[in-house]
């Protein structure tokens, strides 16, 4: 049985549906990457799951952890979950910390919530946790204020805070979007050497091709608020049979080939109030029919391995692998 | 620490200065206090007996030079009208101006904020309409037809409390209630505000995801970040604790400061006036102060910057 499993997980906000039915399963240990462009809704989903949308977001379906189900469950319950089987970092490391605490305090809180780590005890682990992200001279920072830290160190600071709950899983919201190149690599390396280190499961959120393909396993993509391709990354980056997940590949410069033109897909993701009646990614595919405009293509499983929810997928192999990878 | 509250000090020093100086010159300018006091039909020779008692027909510079001196020595002039110390004069009134704003004060903390915080809480349900609702109605009525409109229900038609002086704690309760109405709206209003702002802030999201409680998010989370921009609007309210009864004052005949700032600029009574402005000047300044003081408790980022390690 999957640690977590999703199913046709639905969201709307103001009756504007902007999550159409996601299908997805974690299994304890692995990554999964989910990619996408902005607002295809990678992090609606994992908000969803965790009851982390406003108020005014409707969800629906199904979210279950080892069999519990999550969505409509009694608000403690959900509280459990949060931060001690499942955690999440965002993108904005900076003003996802609190100005007004102290970075220690705001790890112990975690501390003594999931742990029941007080006084000296919590202190001592909130150092070793920043020690463990990396975070130098960390007895003497750990009651510095999150101001006091660069972008990258307050990323490093919310997986302390999120690796003291020793979560299963932990939801990785496009954690290095905010910081520099450099800073990137060294976020990613971490995440991957903690995950190797502790044995959690991770969803990393991403639109970084070349980020997904260095710290997961598996990756699904996702358009308009659905996932359209998953498989192994291996697979997925050397033959990606979605002209979504094509065209995604086919915009990435490619550092040792011959100077080109870019290929960028044309046209821009659609409104979601507005949404073409079949295959969302229609208007902007170069391989679309009249049959692809008015009908809904599911995600199947195709005989090259991987899903892919399109009528005349890509089937000619490219070494998208090594260019993502550039 | 010392060099935040230092330029602070130093500034509100020289607000103060400024505020005495312009009152100064615009006093004199704006009217002869000789020609008010004694009235129109005074004879010339009582006027200049008057002025020479005073100094008016001194340069101004001159007279601005001796009220600086007379204000180092401690001494803030005497009323033109009876000869009595300007500074006991205004300080007998304060008690009865505080007996009023504090309790005002009191009441605009307790309702508005709780009020405003409640209806971010529970964003677009009735009790939030109900909160803007009443908070406009709160802060759009100006004091004098509220006040009007309270005596005219609770003095006039239901006879439950006297309409003016200052006897019993009855006549303190329409004034007061007068006062509060529309800072609680105010507050109530920005209270939600600022709560809503906060509220949608990414790190409110982290407190969430990491598993607190609902109730630890709002309180430790959003509440100390939300206190920041309503600490400087009930830094005006303080600020406004002597001044701020002027209109109230004198629908309910209530012998506070207000009125004596009323009486004695009609009546060009320099002394007092000036006196009048200092101590309102200093209440602003020191409100100002601590609202400062508060800034830097709450928020680290406004402290001075600390070593790096």
């Amino acid at each position: 049985m999957s640690f977590v499993s999703l199913r046709d997980l639905r969201v709307s906000f103001d009756g504007v549906p902007v999550l159409h039915g996601i299908d997805l399963d974690i299994a304890k240990g692995e990554a999964v990457g989910l990619v996408g462009e902005s607002g295809c809704g990678k992090s609606v989903t994992w908000l969803a799951a965790l009851g982390l949308l406003p108020g005014k977001a409707r969800v629906s379906g199904s979210v279950r952890l080892e069999g519990e189900e999550l969505i409509g469950a009694p608000r403690p319950a959900v509280e459990k979950v949060r931060g001690a089987r499942i955690a999440m970092i965002f993108q904005d490391p900076s003003s996802s910390l609190n100005p007004v605490h102290r970075v220690g305090r705001q790890i112990g809180e975690s501390l003594r919530l999931h742990r029941g780590l007080r006084g000296a005890a919590a202190r001592e682990e909130a150092i070793r946790l920043m020690d463990m992200v990396g975070i130098p001279a960390a007895r003497t920072r750990i009651d510095l204020y999150p101001h006091e830290f660069s972008g990258g160190q307050c990323q490093r600071i919310m997986i302390a805070m999120a690796l003291a709950g020793q979560p299963d899983l932990l939801i990785a919201d496009e954690p290095t979007t905010a910081l520099d190149a450099t800073i990137q690599a060294q976020i990613l390396d971490l995440l991957a050497s903690l995950r190797r280190q502790t044995g959690m499961a991770m969803v990393f959120i991403s639109h970084d091709l070349g980020a997904v393909s260095a710290v997961c396993d598996r990756a699904a993509v996702m358009y308009a608020g659905r996932i359209v391709e998953r498989g192994d990354v291996s697979a997925l980056f050397a033959a990606p049979q979605h002209p979504y997940t094509h065209g995604l590949f086919a915009a990435i410069p490619e550092i040792d080939a011959d100077r080109r033109r870019l290929q960028p897909i044309e046209g821009t993701v659609p409104d979601p109030k507005h949404l073409p009646p079949g295959c969302a990614f229609a208007p902007r595919c170069p391989r679309a029919t009249g049959f692809c405009r008015e009908h809904l293509p599911d995600l199947k499983p195709q005989a090259a391995g991987g899903e892919v929810a399109c009528f005349y997928p890509v089937s000619l192999t490219q070494p998208h692998r090594e260019k993502a990878l550039a | 620490m010392a060099t935040y509250l230092l330029t602070r000090l130093l500034r509100a020093f020289l607000t103060i200065v400024l505020v005495m100086t312009f009152a100064f010159v615009v006093l004199r300018l704006s009217g002869d206090p000789a020609q008010i006091m004694l009235g129109p039909d005074a004879p010339q020779d009582a006027i200049d007996a008057f002025r020479a008692r005073w100094g008016l027909d001194d340069p101004l510079w001159k007279q601005y030079l001796a009220y600086l001196q007379q204000l180092l020595n401690g001494d803030f002039g005497v009323s033109m009208r009876d000869g009595s110390p300007a500074l006991a004069l205004v300080m007998e009134r304060v008690p009865a101006t505080l007996a009023l704003t504090l309790p005002a004060l009191m009441l605009k903390l307790c309702i508005g904020i709780p009020a405003g915080v409640y209806a971010a809480l529970h964003r677009e349900s009735i009790a939030d309409r109900g909160v803007i609702l009443l908070s406009i109605f709160g802060f759009t009525i100006p004091s004098f037809v509220l006040g009007l409109v309270l005596v005219l229900i609770f003095a006039v038609t239901l006879d439950w409390l006297p309409s003016g002086g200052q006897d019993t704690w009855r006549h303190a309760i329409l004034p007061i209630a007068t006062l509060s109405i529309g800072g609680i709206g105010i507050l109530a209003r920005f209270s939600r505000s600022a709560m809503i702002e906060v509220l949608g802030q990414p790190y409110i999201r982290t407190a969430m995801a990491k598993g607190l409680p609902w109730r630890d998010v709002v309180w430790k989370h959003a509440l100390p970040n939300a206190a920041v921009p309503i600490v400087t609007l009930v830094g005006f309210m303080v600020g406004a604790l002597i001044a701020g009864a002027v209109v109230v004052e004198s629908i309910f005949s209530w012998p506070g400061v207000g009125r004596l700032i009323v009486v004695s600029v009609s009546n060009r009574d320099l002394a007092v006036v000036q006196c009048l402005l200092l101590v309102i000047a200093a209440s602003m300044v020191v409100a100002n102060l601590l609202v400062d003081l508060a800034y830097g408790l709450l928020d680290p980022r406004l402290r001075a910057a600390r070593p790096a390690h």
